[in-house]
């Protein structure tokens, strides 16, 4: 009972985190809210028997990627969303569509939702104990042996993309 | 809980960050909403993961992780190379590639 109660609170949480994230006019609330979406969805995620990732999703998205969100909306010095700057000659770009743009996306919440409550359902968790799943050292062994290729690969691709970042923040005229 | 619970979470937020990835004007936002959306995959793996007992999800959850690493950090020096040209993050008015 209190395990439905924990999650009903943090995907609540999470949900309207989301949501204000969307609504926010200015930038700096956004990322903040994110960083209050991502930490109760690492609650979700300790709550799945998975301490690993919550602890990943705290510490990269949190500690590393939301930083540098904040550290570059802070050096744009990004302005607010102004409303009155469109182009309203044309007819996406009314103000009230974005009303519509809100109605078709809970259109699809709604669809998905009947298709995902229409499958037949896993209720109980696999291994009642679930320490194949929680444990790091499975994670690891997986890992590393069935996976290495793509994590080696994965490793490559963080390295193109520092690279990749690196020469496109880099000014014209700097010295290569 | 059941899995449909974390799978319906896992639909709601995707849904909210398409939605702010299509209506959002700020570069920044449209970033943000992309974050959201890969967040949204991440809780799918992890109750799949944990409901069918395999290991296998949470591995993917780690590469998620790092895709999302490499996305943000190109996408925000793509943001400051077009404030720097344009000096705008307004998505109205990055048309640079517009014929």
């Amino acid at each position: 009972m209190s395990e439905a109660l924990v999650f009903y609170f943090l995907a609540g949480l999470a949900i309207m985190a989301s949501a204000l994230v969307i609504g926010q006019r200015n930038p700096m609330y956004s990322v903040l809210l994110l960083i209050a979406s991502f930490g109760a969805l690492a609650g979700l995620y300790i709550q799945l028997d998975a301490p690993f990732v919550a602890v990943a999703q705290i510490i990269i998205y949190a500690g590393a990627i939301m930083v540098l969100f904040l550290f570059v909306v802070m050096l744009l010095n990004a302005p607010q969303e102004d409303a009155a700057g469109w182009d309203r000659s044309h007819p996406l770009r009314r103000p009230g569509m974005s009303r519509i743009g809100a109605l078709l996306a809970l259109l699809l919440v709604v669809q998905l939702a009947w298709a995902v409550l229409s499958m037949s359902g896993v209720e109980a968790p696999a291994g009642t104990g679930g320490d194949a799943v929680s444990s790091v050292r499975a994670l690891g062994r997986t890992l590393f042996t069935d996976y290495v290729f793509a994590f080696e690969a994965t490793s490559i691709l963080i390295l193109v993309a520092m690279i990749g970042a690196v020469m496109l923040a880099r000014r014209e005229g700097d010295e290569a | 809980m059941g899995l449909q619970a974390y799978l319906i979470l896992a639909a709601v937020v995707f849904c909210i960050g398409l939605f702010g990835v299509i209506t959002r004007r700020n570069t920044i936002g449209i970033l943000l909403g992309i974050e959201l959306m890969l967040n949204s995959v991440n809780i799918n793996l992890v109750a799949f993961a944990r409901y069918s007992g395999d290991v296998t999800g949470m591995v993917f959850t780690v590469f998620t992780i790092c895709i999302t690493v490499t996305e943000a950090a190109l996408g925000l020096a793509i943001v400051i190379l077009l404030f720097r040209v344009r000096r705008t993050v307004t998505a109205d008015h990055l048309d640079l590639l517009k014929g």
